[in-house]
C-alpha cells in the first residue's frame, strides 16, 4: 500500500481533513483539492492537535492525516486524544517508517517503536493497524461514530506532485466557510 | 479575589476554549476556570495547546493558551508557522516567572528574555503587575479576536501581593 492510496481513500470520505505538512498535503492536493482540506504548512507534529481542536468545536467528522515521524514529535497528543476522545475524531497515522519528505531517513518505528501499542498505552480504546485499503475502510466503517486511531502501514516514497499553490489565508478562509455551513458547537 | 477578577475578564473578553499547562501561580485561576462554562483542556506540552487552539479558531472559537512564560519557548515555532501564517486569533496568558525576587535559578533566563522574545516575534505584550493594570486586559483580549492576531499578557506574582 502506498501513502497516496491511503490519502486518496481519506479524501473520498465525508468529513473535514487536517493534513500533515510536506508531501502528504501535496499528495492530498493532487488527489482531490477541496475546501474541506486544511493543509498544514509548518509546525510539524501538530496536525493531530489542530484536528482535535476542530473536532472539539464543531460536529462534522474530522480526519487527520498524520505520519509516524510527526506523531513521534508530539506523542503527548495521543494522551490528550485518549482522554477527551471526541466521537467525531479520526487520526490516520501513515506509518512508512521513514521521514519521507526529508529524504527517507528511518524513524524509530522502523526499529522498536510500535505506534499501535503507544496509542493504546496512551489510553485510546479504538486503535486499528491496517495493511490494505480494504482493511482501512473496514476500520473507518466500524468506528464511524467513535474516536478512532488508524495506523496505516505503507511503503516509503513520495509521489511526483507539485507544491500547493494556495496562499495560507485562502486555505484557512475556505476551510472556515466550509465549517460555517454546518455550524459550530 | 484576584483569581476571580482575572477569570471574569477572560470570560467577558469572549474566550470560550482554554488550553492549559499548569503553574503554581495560576492554580487559583485554573480552579476558578473549572467552575465556569469554558471548554478547558489540559495539554501535555504548550506547543500542543497552540495546535488545538488553531483548530478551535478554524471553527470560529476564541482560544486562550494559559501557561508559564517558560512555555513560550516551547511554543514559538508553532505560534509562527501555524497561528501566524494562517492569521488565527489567540490570546496567551502567562504567569511570569524569573523576575525580581525569583528563587529558582532555572527560571531566570526565560524571565529575562520572554518580553524580548515577544518583541522579536512582533507580538504585543501586556504586563499586569498590579490590580490597576487589570483594567486594560479586557480590551487587549478582545483585540486578539477582533484583529485575528496573537496577543500575549504576563501576570506578575506581585499581582497577588495585595490579596492579604
Amino acid at each position: 500500500m502506498k501513502r497516496s492510496d491511503v490519502i486518496t481513500a481519506i479524501a473520498g470520505c465525508d468529513g473535514l481533513i487536517v493534513c500533515n505538512l510536506g508531501f502528504p498535503s501535496r499528495e492530498l492536493y493532487a488527489s482531490k483539492d477541496s475546501a474541506k482540506n486544511f493543509y498544514m504548512m509548518g509546525s510539524m507534529g501538530l496536525a493531530s492537535s489542530t484536528g482535535l481542536g476542530v473536532a472539539f468545536s464543531q460536529d462534522k467528522r474530522v480526519y487527520v492525516i498524520d505520519g509516524d515521524g510527526s506523531v513521534l514529535m508530539n506523542l503527548g497528543s495521543l494522551v490528550t486524544v485518549a482522554h477527551h476522545a471526541p466521537d467525531n475524531f479520526c487520526l490516520v497515522i501513515i506509518d512508512n517508517r521513514v521521514y519521507a519528505s526529508t529524504g527517507n531517513q528511518p524513524t524509530y518505528t522502523s526499529k522498536k517503536a510500535d505506534l499501535e501499542l503507544i496509542a493504546r498505552g496512551a489510553g485510546n480504546e479504538n486503535v486499528r493497524r491496517v495493511k490494505s485499503i480494504s482493511e482501512m475502510h473496514n476500520a473507518l466503517e466500524q468506528f464511524s461514530d467513535r474516536c478512532l486511531i488508524v495506523i496505516a502501514e505503507t511503503e516509503p516514497g513520495n509521489e511526483n506532485v507539485s507544491i500547493i499553490p494556495h496562499d495560507p489565508l485562502h486555505i484557512k478562509n475556505r476551510f472556515m466557510k466550509e465549517i460555517e455551513k454546518t455550524g459550530t458547537k | 479575589m484576584v483569581d476571580k477578577t482575572v477569570v471574569d475578564i477572560i470570560e467577558s473578553g469572549g474566550v470560550d476554549i482554554i488550553l492549559s499547562v499548569p503553574c503554581i501561580i495560576l492554580s487559583g485561576i485554573i480552579t476558578e476556570i473549572e467552575k465556569r462554562a469554558f471548554k478547558y483542556i489540559s495539554v501535555c506540552r504548550e506547543e500542543e495547546g497552540v495546535g488545538i487552539a488553531a483548530g478551535a479558531a478554524l471553527a470560529g472559537k476564541k482560544p486562550m493558551l494559559l501557561m508559564q512564560n517558560s512555555g513560550l519557548g516551547n511554543s514559538i515555532n508553532a505560534l509562527m508557522s501555524l497561528t501566524r501564517i494562517y492569521k488565527l486569533p489567540l490570546f496567551i496568558l502567562m504567569s511570569y516567572r524569573g523576575g525580581q525576587g525569583e528563587k529558582i535559578a532555572a527560571q531566570k533566563p526565560m524571565g529575562e528574555k520572554s518580553p524580548l522574545l515577544l518583541n522579536a516575534l512582533d507580538m504585543d505584550c501586556f504586563n499586569v503587575k498590579n490590580q490597576d493594570d487589570l483594567q486594560g486586559l479586557g480590551p487587549f483580549i478582545k483585540d486578539a479576536f477582533e484583529s485575528s492576531r496573537i496577543n500575549a499578557a504576563f501576570l506578575s506574582p506581585e499581582l497577588w501581593d495585595e490579596e492579604i
